[in-house]
């Protein structure tokens, strides 16, 4: 029988393709905000403002942000499981890095779409 | 020996005698600098994105605080090397994933590169800071 651990890993390929993509996302995100950085020089509060509330660009800004939270999990678990090994602790951990990681979620979305 | 016992074998995890070799050392700055990226990067980067969006006095302060605080540069330069680090570290992996550039002379070329361009990416960001 398969020992399953809940905190264990899955066994799948599910949080790999998850960190290969979401890295894609930023990666594209972080072009793009060069490239504006360069051709907005030097920044102002206006053109900054004025590039964030265009809808599109609140889209992708929140797509990159939960992109960064997943990949953020992946990484942070993969940490837990190769460091700290009594798993109530591992559990408690986890449990307390995935509120953080929603709580930065919420922060972002109000944060876009309350400007 | 029977079969299914597992074998004692000898282990070497002192820290003080273990020379990594160059993709070791990529790989391991991967990780550091992707823990301090999830502890002070996502808080920083929100915090700011906030405060850069709230009031064009947010803005300026963001400014202000990073042209006049040498140790807030200092903190935000370590970050933009955890950052650049991290995004060239990474894109190497994606290509090691499609299995470009295991040879062991061109993973040592690579982590050679990805050490060497961080720094230097690092510098530059340092120099438009300061």
């Amino acid at each position: 029988m398969v020992n399953r651990v809940v905190v264990g890993a899955h066994y799948g390929l599910r949080d790999w393709l998850i960190q290969r993509i979401s890295a894609l996302v930023m990666v594209a995100y972080v072009c793009a905000l060069m490239l504006f950085f360069y051709w907005s020089a030097p920044l102002t509060y206006d053109s900054w403002k004025t590039v964030l509330s265009h809808p599109f660009v609140k889209i992708f800004t929140l797509l990159s942000i939960i992109a960064l939270l997943l990949h953020a999990w992946v990484g942070v678990r993969d940490i837990f499981m190769d460091y700290v090994h009594p798993y109530p602790v591992r559990l408690m951990l986890q449990v307390i890095v995935i509120l953080l990681l929603m709580m930065y979620a919420l922060w972002a979305a109000t944060l876009l779409w309350g400007m | 020996m029977e079969r299914g016992t597992p074998t004692v074998r000898p282990k070497n995890l002192d820290l003080r005698t273990i020379r990594l070799p160059l993709p070791g050392i990529v790989s391991i700055l991967h990780r550091i600098s992707g823990a301090l990226l999830f502890l002070a990067g996502i808080p920083l980067i929100l915090a700011m994105l906030q405060l850069s969006l709230q009031s064009e006095e947010g803005f300026e302060m963001i400014r202000h605080t990073v042209d006049t605080d040498p140790l807030a540069r200092l903190a935000l330069l370590f970050l933009i090397w955890s950052f650049i680090h991290h995004f060239f570290a990474g894109i190497r992996f994606l290509f090691l994933d499609m299995h470009k550039g295991v040879q062991l002379e061109k993973a040592r070329t690579s982590s050679l590169w990805v050490i060497v361009t961080s720094l230097v990416l690092t510098t530059l960001a340092g120099a438009f800071l300061w």
